[in-house]
């Protein structure tokens, strides 16, 4: 795990960052760092900063206050030299019109000064082999973004910034990715990508730092977010079994979240609730899950996790 | 999918230098991802070498007839006028009856008739054609007026000769085919630069080339390259068709002196299409943009008429826009045979109308949308 080798060199820091769109604070001082080699997530609901939020760091926005250390170097004003050791999916794809995805491949290869060749291989890491002829507008979605994944990595970056590379795709086409994503991590670049899916990030990420209206509530790896929690369980009941007030008085009960037809309690002591529950004969149609990075969220925001 | 190793390498963070990226390879990336998506777009080749000739075509076949300036003229019977009249101003068609002669006039088939009997003549002419109707009565009048002075026996106080200034061989196609040339390059230009500008901004591309090592202004070098590159090919293919027979281009001996003008002018256009790009937020918005400058431009600039006979202040309008200057400048050298001397004004001042949009482009580009 990385937070237990403290000696691994940081590939990303970031102290401090604030963004604001008018008057409207969308980055709201963040600050993380990244070891090299690592798979970091930045994961949220949509408008929680975390395009904003990488866009920074990946040096193409400027921070209105604090600071960006990628590779040890500054990333503003722009670093061209940096900017060769980094490789960037943006969140909408970004290919040249009319070209193939050889063509694609072969165009961003030569302004890293890569070698013509190096497409077909690319090609074949994100398995688009048969697709090499293929203009870019007849792919899939899950085509594009790994044909956009691929074109980030054609210069064998050090560092890899992916915007939200599994958002609206299939869940096959997710797992597909899921596969690459880890392939291009133990290949040795260090990951840095954002998503607003919950169970691929406790899947995919060393670390997670969970976002939400432009602060980072929470940074850790999955389990031990989900341990801080105290392996707080949620319990779900039908409404009509139990009101809220009720709930509040149950033993061990932390908190009380009214949702579309359930009350959830979450609880770190999911025996004693449970067996209150079976005392009141409330245990029609109650559920009992242990917790994930949804209740994380959960927890942090008093929110259920939307997407 | 097999499992590819991405790379072999060592440690992460301790990666060997990788490639350096080389300017001209970025400059040859970027040119050739434009020249790929340009040749690929139907729209684009309509515009850059389909139109100017179907323009060509079109013009060519107008203004073909009244070339050489002689205006038909219905001829009934015989005498000194009839045969005094100059056949390279009027193009006399021999007629059996007045009444059939007089028929061809108002059918619009001939200018005028001139009908000699004796020492009686008698010119019918349409209104409708102000022009030709002007000529008509000139010439009859004037080949009159010869007539009666030589019959009183004595010598003309004035005489007065006249000589068309261009040659002979100057059909209107030698002052067609560089105005349409022109046209069809600027509109080219100006298009190719404004929809690069606006598609790569909207695709996200343009900041995806931000986030590589290419410098910015290799993106604008890669267009210039291209364009120029374009225009030539336009005006290759452009030329070589209407040096056919049927259109009849005749060069000049020093045509070749055009290509300086041609490919200052083509970055003039480059620079509107720079700024249009700059200011237009979608692709429909550019095109339509550009079309608004350069349409207009183009009547204005006297490209597809010839605007002797337009009113002053047009005439003074034209010699201010760019690509009356491309016109002016093109067909000096293209056809009027003029030399170096007449090659720097024009590209002078085409260069330095596109430093002027080029400044006003790059105060009002943007990267993203
Ligand atoms: N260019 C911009 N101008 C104004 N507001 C913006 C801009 N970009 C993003 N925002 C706002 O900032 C917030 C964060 O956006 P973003 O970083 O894209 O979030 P995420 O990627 O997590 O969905 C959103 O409320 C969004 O509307
Ligand atoms: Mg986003």
């Amino acid at each position: 795990m990385v937070t237990d080798r403290p000696d691994r060199p940081m590939a990303i820091e970031v102290d401090g960052l604030v963004k604001d769109y008018g008057g409207f604070r969308a980055v709201h001082d963040v600050s993380f760092s990244v070891a090299a080699g690592e798979f970091f997530g930045i994961l949220g609901p949509n408008g929680a900063g975390k395009t904003t939020t990488l866009e920074i760091v990946e040096g193409i926005r400027e921070p209105d206050e604090g600071a960006v250390r990628l590779l040890g170097e500054p990333v503003w004003p722009r670093n061209p030299r940096l900017l060769s050791r980094i490789g960037v999916q943006l969140q909408a794809s970004a290919f040249f019109e009319r070209l193939t995805c050889r063509e694609q491949l072969q165009t961003f290869g030569g302004l890293y000064g890569v070698d013509q060749r190096r497409a077909d291989d690319m090609l074949e890491l994100v398995g688009l082999t048969e697709k090499a002829d293929v203009r870019e507008d007849q792919l899939s979605g899950g085509q594009r973004q790994r044909l956009s994944i691929a074109c980030a990595l054609v210069h064998d970056p050090e560092v890899v910034f992916l915007d939200e590379p599994t958002a609206a795709l299939d869940p096959q086409a997710r797992r597909n990715l899921w596969d690459l994503l880890r392939r291009i991590q133990e290949g040795g670049t260090t990951v840095v990508y954002t998503t607003h899916y919950m169970d691929e990030a406790e899947i995919l990420c060393d670390r997670v730092a969970i976002m939400d209206a432009g602060r980072i509530l929470s940074l850790d790896t999955p389990a031990a977010l989900i341990r801080g929690l105290s392996a707080a369980t949620r319990v779900a009941l039908p409404r009509e079994v139990l009101d809220t007030g009720a709930a509040h008085r149950l033993p061990g009960v932390e908190t009380v979240v009214d949702t579309d037809g359930d009350v959830v309690l979450s609880t770190r002591e999911p025996a004693r609730l449970v067996a209150a529950l079976a005392e009141r004969n409330a245990l029609d149609g109650v559920s009992v899950r242990t917790a994930t990075l949804e209740d994380v969220f959960l927890t942090l925001t008093g929110r259920e996790y939307r997407a | 999918m097999s499992a590819t190793d991405v790379t072999t390498r060592s440690t992460p963070g301790t990666r060997p230098a990788g490639p350096r990226p080389s300017t001209s390879g970025q400059l040859r990336s970027l040119s050739r991802a434009m020249l790929r998506s340009f040749f690929r777009d139907r729209t684009s080749l309509l515009f850059a070498f389909l139109f100017p000739l179907m323009f060509l075509v079109v013009f060519g076949l107008v203004f073909r007839g009244d070339g050489a300036g002689t205006t038909p003229l219905a001829v009934v019977g015989e005498g000194p006028v009839v045969t005094a009249l100059p056949d390279d101003v009027v193009e006399s068609v021999a007629f059996e009856d007045a009444q059939e002669a007089v028929a061809a006039v108002e059918a619009g088939d001939v200018a005028g008739a001139v009908i000699e009997q004796g020492g009686e003549v008698t010119l019918y002419f349409a209104a409708s054609d102000q022009v030709q109707a002007g000529t008509v009565q000139q010439v009859v009048s004037s080949v009159i007026n010869e007539a009666n002075l030589a019959a009183t026996g004595q010598p003309p106080a004035i005489t007065l000769t006249t000589q068309q200034v261009e040659s002979e061989r100057f059909g209107p196609i030698q002052f067609l085919a560089p105005g349409i040339l022109s046209w069809g390059v600027a509109t080219s230009a100006a298009f190719g630069a404004a929809l690069t500008l606006v598609a790569w901004r909207n695709r996200q591309v343009l900041r995806r080339l931000r986030l590589s090592p290419a410098p910015a202004w290799t993106i604008v070098a890669a267009r210039v390259g291209v364009s120029l590159l374009v225009a030539l090919l336009q005006a290759v293919v452009f030329i070589a068709v209407a040096m056919l027979p049927v259109f009849g281009l005749e060069l000049a001996g020093q045509w070749w002196l055009a290509l300086p003008i041609l490919l200052c002018g083509t970055c003039s256009f480059l620079g509107v299409g720079l700024l249009v790009g700059a200011i237009a937020k979608t692709e429909e918005a550019a095109s339509a943009l550009a079309n608004f400058i350069v349409l207009p431009m183009a009547f204005l600039s006297g490209v597809f008429f010839d605007l002797s006979a337009a009113p002053s202040w047009m005439q003074s309008v034209s010699r201010v826009l760019p690509l009356g200057w491309m016109n002016d400048g093109i067909t000096d050298v293209l056809v009027r045979g003029e030399g170096v001397a007449a090659v720097w004004l024009p590209c002078l001042v085409l260069l330095a109308f596109a430093l002027v949009v080029g400044a006003a482009a790059t105060r009002l580009f943007r990267w993203e949308s």
